[in-house]
């Protein structure tokens, strides 16, 4: 059953109309960030702001091709597209050009590229492919082996090439699998383990194990509603503490606490197997697991951030955890940051007006920061326009995606929705001092070809999905 | 379309979405409108003030030579975030510094800010900051910060002009004027007219950038202020007359000043020794203010305001005065002189000359023991019921010259001499335990009296006019205004009869221009074709060979100069200060000196050398 549509009259014209708002107003601000007094046309393309119009109008071409290929070609090549993408990710990897300590970058004369950027795109179009398929159950150990192939391999790639802040978007992905049946319970999982991650960093450990045995006793009496068994636990591991405490003092034994509590915890559990095998209490060794993972993990939080990660990265945590106080090092950006927007008060100071951004007191202020130039020149009415066009965008696209009856093009549109989220979140929480700062762009308003490109392409395929969406039942 | 139980959960994603909308849209809220913290710190990154220093105004002398002015001098700054690594040899040679003051100043700066400028090196000649800016490019971090600093045509009158220096943390607290690192008039015209020669500061407000480099006038200099320059000022010293004098106290201590009577306007302000005023100018004024300091002549002292030596015979003028006012004297009062004055046990020597002596020649051949006899009638005149009334009348008159306190001139540092009160003596003898024969020494000048050169040339300025003097002042004219201070222009009377300074001024004339054998005492101030009417003075002092003195003013009829000259340990006032007097009167009266004998006389004499010989065979 195949009918001629006619793609301009049926493509969703509020979300191109969003777009061109979007676009438009990035290059306004990009224009403004950079702005200065001997290079003032235009069409200067030794500017930013003109190199920024070539691509936009690339862009456009791009947009327009996208639309007349057949919406078949993109679940079709799936999986191919995603090998290549992959295959350019390992070449840039190892031959590719090194800006800012990421090696994430080909470059062709003048022209870069990010094929990162893009690979975010045919990790969407993988996931939908794979998820749209008959025989896959979010219930399986299979599915998530392979959902873990397609969404951690480009991740770790890129983690490879030293950019965290592009491989952590893989991470949105969730919310896709969220949407597609991820159980409750993983998802709990996961937001239980970061949670303890930051909690171990900011609290003394003490208090996260006693608060994770705490928690344990909680889940125990939430999954059995017998009271009599927490009860009796709590008396055991009490009896257990006074026990080696007791011993403790007792032969004056010189036992850091730390040690002194885990033999406690081990003794106390031990002899709490032994009883609840006595007396069939279920689910018993599942949450003893899940509270020795649990103070496991508090222990070796501090050898994963003193190992894992950079220095440039704990930094930027601690500061955003309030551990630590630098304004002129590690949180000169986001101070600066913040002076920038908050300056710019209710109306803000006026188009080119902004001294913050455009005498370079906050760094990257075309490209991971315009979101400062936007809050400087026009204040908070001009901070609340750009999140209610974002917030539209957001709402019309999963308008749309819910209204898709192939489930490839709907899981598609999800992916498109997690990744602009994210971005979107992350880059606007970060200027304002709510996320630690991680250099991602704005989409469609951040100077920079490859981001707008492959947003743009994202989009449009979704959009060219959507036209086709009474066509096939897929 | 599939079966979709998951279906509810798009709902709990647009719950997400608008969730961080909201979560954004109220953090933006709260530091965007309500919180008011960063417009403030938005200012402070990018404004910049910079003080634009006015030149300071010019000095000239009464004829119009120039005689202070401007010099272009350089300050080299440093910012310590944008040093990189730099040439340090190179860097030391070019502002010929040691590598120990490069690391001890760096250090410095730093402890002071990383991000604010400080001062790496003061006052850099302009010579040197020529050499520098072609290198400059090859040391960031530094930078130069223009300046000016004084300079003077000529090494002579430091006293006179003062010196500026850099202001003092105290005076930074005290006003509100002065930031730590300005320069303010530390002494002399320098200090007492700092609030006119300094002009008014301004300030230029740019915008910067995050590396500090200006990006332009912050809105379009709305909030700029004009430096004012500083306003000219017209010394009323004569410099040819002050370089003379200067020439000719040359290996002397001691003092000139030079009054124009008709004005008060002093012609000049002589103290020696002095010391060059471009001395202390620039990086090494403060070395070589300590070398100043440590001389034991003390060249810093202004010994023709602060000095206070007893008068001498000089004095004498003062008591005929005050005894014909008083009624106590007249002009045919003879006295005989044998040797000095006897009274009882007590014997005060005198010279020889001819005897008996009238109140005019007393004058011409300064005679003691007329002048013991004239004050002991003033202290024990009838009208006054006891000698306290008498003394404190006396001493009114004497306050009447301005005498004992401040003339408040407008230089600073001066001080108020000596004159002793009635309290003074009730002290040392007991109430009314004292009586003239007590105090007698003061007839002649001796004892208990302190008086400044600058005090003494003011007397004579007040016998020149016959009666009245105007405050003494050094300047004649500021610059855009039509008079100066009125306490300049108004007269002070001195309360003796004009028709009296007639007749002193008469035996000041036969002093200096008497025949040859006649006794006259200053007969080595004689110039030909002007009339000089002087006094001389020999004041005993404990500090060893007695100080040469003498006033003088000329010509007779229509006095143009007064002054007074203090040589200490010069001996007589014949000797020394009565031919320097005389050179000084030639010298601005007639332009040139008729007989050079006596120049080369005067500046011939070492008397420092000698003084230090004398003290070596004791």
């Amino acid at each position: 059953m195949k009918r001629r549509i006619n793609v301009w009259s049926n493509i969703d014209w509020l979300t191109v109309v969003l777009y061109l708002f979007l676009v438009f107003l990035g290059w306004i601000n990009i224009y403004s960030a950079v702005y200065n007094e001997e290079h003032q046309s235009i069409f200067d393309f030794s500017q930013r702001y003109g190199k920024q119009m070539i691509w936009i109008v690339a862009a456009f071409v791009i947009a327009i091709l996208i639309t007349i290929i057949d919406s078949n070609f993109y679940s079709f090549f799936a999986y191919f597209l995603h090998f290549v993408i992959l295959f350019l990710l390992v070449v840039v990897t190892l031959f590719g050009t090194e800006i800012h300590g990421s090696r994430a970058w080909l470059e062709f004369g003048n022209v870069r590229f990010q094929p990162a950027e893009f690979a975010k795109i045919t990790t969407a179009l993988a996931l939908a492919r794979y998820l749209s398929s008959h025989n896959v159950s979010m219930n399986r150990l299979k599915t998530y082996l392979w959902l873990g192939a397609i969404i951690l391999v480009p991740m770790a790639i890129i983690l490879l090439q030293n950019d965290a802040g592009s491989a952590l978007v893989f991470v949105a992905f969730v919310l896709v699998l969220y949407r597609q049946g991820l159980p409750l319970g993983v998802l709990l999982f996961g937001v239980y383990v970061v949670a303890l991650f930051i909690l171990a960093l900011i609290l003394e450990k003490l208090f996260v194990i006693f608060g994770t045995v705490a928690l344990a006793l909680i889940v125990l009496w939430v999954l059995n509603k017998r009271f009599r068994y927490v009860w009796v636990a709590a008396v055991i591991m009490l009896a257990s503490g006074g026990l080696f405490y007791g011993a403790k003092q007792l032969f004056d034994l010189n036992i850091p606490i730390y040690f002194m509590i885990l033999g406690a915890l081990v003794f106390s559990s031990i002899f709490y197997i032994i009883l609840s095998y006595w007396y069939k209490v279920p689910r018993v060794m599942i949450l003893l697991l899940l509270l020795f993972g649990s103070i496991g993990l508090t222990y070796s939080v501090d050898h994963v951030f003193n190992n894992f990660l950079e220095t440039h990265q704990q930094k930027r945590i601690n500061q955003l955890l309030g551990l630590e106080s630098d304004p002129l090092g590690a949180g000169y950006n986001v101070n600066q940051s913040k002076i920038a927007i908050g300056s710019g008060r209710l109306t803000g100071k006026g188009f080119l007006n902004g001294t913050q951004t455009k005498f370079d007191f906050v760094p990257e202020q075309s490209t991971d920061f315009i979101f400062c130039t936007i809050g400087e020149e026009w204040g908070f009415v001009g901070s609340l326009v750009l999140i209610s066009l974002f917030i539209m965008l957001l709402l019309r696209l999963l308008f749309l995606a819910e209204r898709q009856r192939s489930i490839f093009s709907r899981i598609y549109g999800y992916g498109l929705i997690s990744v602009l989220l994210f971005h979107f979140a992350i880059n606007i929480g970060m200027t304002i001092g709510l996320v630690p700062v991680i250099g991602i762009p704005l989409p469609f308003i951040s100077y920079g070809g490859s981001s707008l490109w492959a947003f743009t392409i994202m989009l449009f395929i979704f959009l060219r999905l959507d036209v086709s969406r009474l066509k096939v039942l897929r | 379309m599939a079966l979709d139980t998951y279906a509810v959960r798009r709902n709990i994603i647009a719950f997400i979405i608008l969730l961080i909308a909201v979560i954004f849209l109220v953090k933006l809220f709260m530091i965007q409108v309500v919180s008011s913290d960063y417009t403030p710190k938005a200012t402070s990154n990018v404004i910049r003030r910079i003080t634009q220093y006015p030149a300071r105004g010019l000095i000239y002398d009464r004829d119009g030579e120039l005689l202070v002015y401007n010099q272009a001098a350089y300050d080299i700054m440093v910012n310590p975030q944008h040093l990189e690594a730099f040439d340090t040899t190179e860097f030391c040679r070019i502002l010929n510094i040691e590598r120990s003051y490069l690391n001890k100043k760096l250090k410095e700066a730093k402890a002071y800010s990383r991000y604010k400028p400080s001062i790496f090196l003061k006052l850099v000649s302009s010579e040197t900051y020529a050499r520098l800016q072609e290198k400059m490019y090859k040391f960031p971090g530094f930078f130069v910060q223009p300046r000016t600093v004084r300079k003077y045509q000529y090494a002579d009158a430091a006293h006179v002009l003062g010196y500026v220096g850099e202001v003092s943390d105290k005076l930074v607290d005290t006003t509100s004027y002065y930031k730590s690192g300005d320069y303010v008039g530390i002494s002399g015209m320098e200090k007492s007219y700092e609030s006119v020669l300094r002009g008014k500061k301004g300030v230029k407000v740019y915008l910067v950038d995050v590396h500090n480099r200006i990006k332009g006038s912050y809105s379009n200099g709305r909030y700029d202020k004009k430096a004012e320059v500083g306003t000219n000022l017209i010394s009323s010293l004569d410099m040819d007359l002050q370089r003379y004098g200067e020439k000719l106290m040359k290996n002397k201590i001691g003092s000139i000043v030079a009054i124009e009577p008709s004005s008060g306007e002093i012609l000049s302000l002589v103290s020696s020794p002095g010391y060059d005023p471009g001395l202390l100018v620039g990086r090494q004024r403060t070395k070589n203010y300590r070398k100043l300091q440590k001389d034991t002549l003390e060249p810093l002292f202004n010994r023709g305001l602060m000095a206070r030596y007893p008068p001498g015979s000089t004095f004498k003028v003062m008591n005929a005065l005050i005894g014909r006012q008083e009624g106590v004297l007249y002009p045919g009062t003879t006295y005989e002189c044998h040797g000095g004055f006897y009274a009882g046990n007590f014997h005060m020597g005198c010279h020889n000359h001819p005897s008996p002596v009238d109140m005019i020649e007393s004058i011409q051949v300064s005679c003691n023991n007329y002048y013991a006899h004239v004050f002991k009638r003033i202290m024990q005149d009838s009208d006054y019921e006891s000698i306290s009334k008498a003394f404190t009348n006396w001493k009114d008159h004497l306050q009447n010259f301005g005498l004992g306190d401040k003339l408040n001139i407008d230089l600073p540092s001066e001080v108020g001499g000596f004159l002793p009160s009635v309290d003074y003596y009730n002290r040392y003898y007991g109430e009314n335990r004292w009586r003239y024969l007590n105090v007698v020494s003061l007839a002649i000048g001796q004892g208990e009296l302190g008086i400044t050169p600058v005090q003494m040339a003011n007397l004579t300025s007040a016998i020149a006019n016959r009666g009245h003097y105007y405050t003494p002042h050094i300047v004649k004219r500021i610059e855009g205004e039509k008079q100066i201070d009125e306490r300049f222009r108004t007269p002070h009377h001195t309360g003796v009869d004009s028709a009296y300074f007639e007749e002193v001024i008469e035996g000041m004339d036969l002093a200096v221009n008497g025949q040859a054998g006649s006794g006259s005492t200053a007969r080595t101030a004689r110039v030909d074709s002007i009339t000089v009417c002087g006094k001389t003075g020999t004041a005993e002092n404990p500090h060893g060979k007695d100080h040469s003195i003498f006033i003088a003013f000329a010509p007779k009829d229509d006095p143009q100069i007064a002054l007074a000259v203090y040589i200490e340990n010069g001996g007589y006032g014949a000797t020394w200060a009565a031919p320097t007097a005389k050179l000084m009167i030639e010298k601005y009266l007639k332009g040139s000196i008729d007989v050079q004998w006596w120049e080369d006389y005067v500046t011939g004499a070492n008397l420092i050398k000698q003084k230090e010989e004398d003290e070596e065979e004791d």
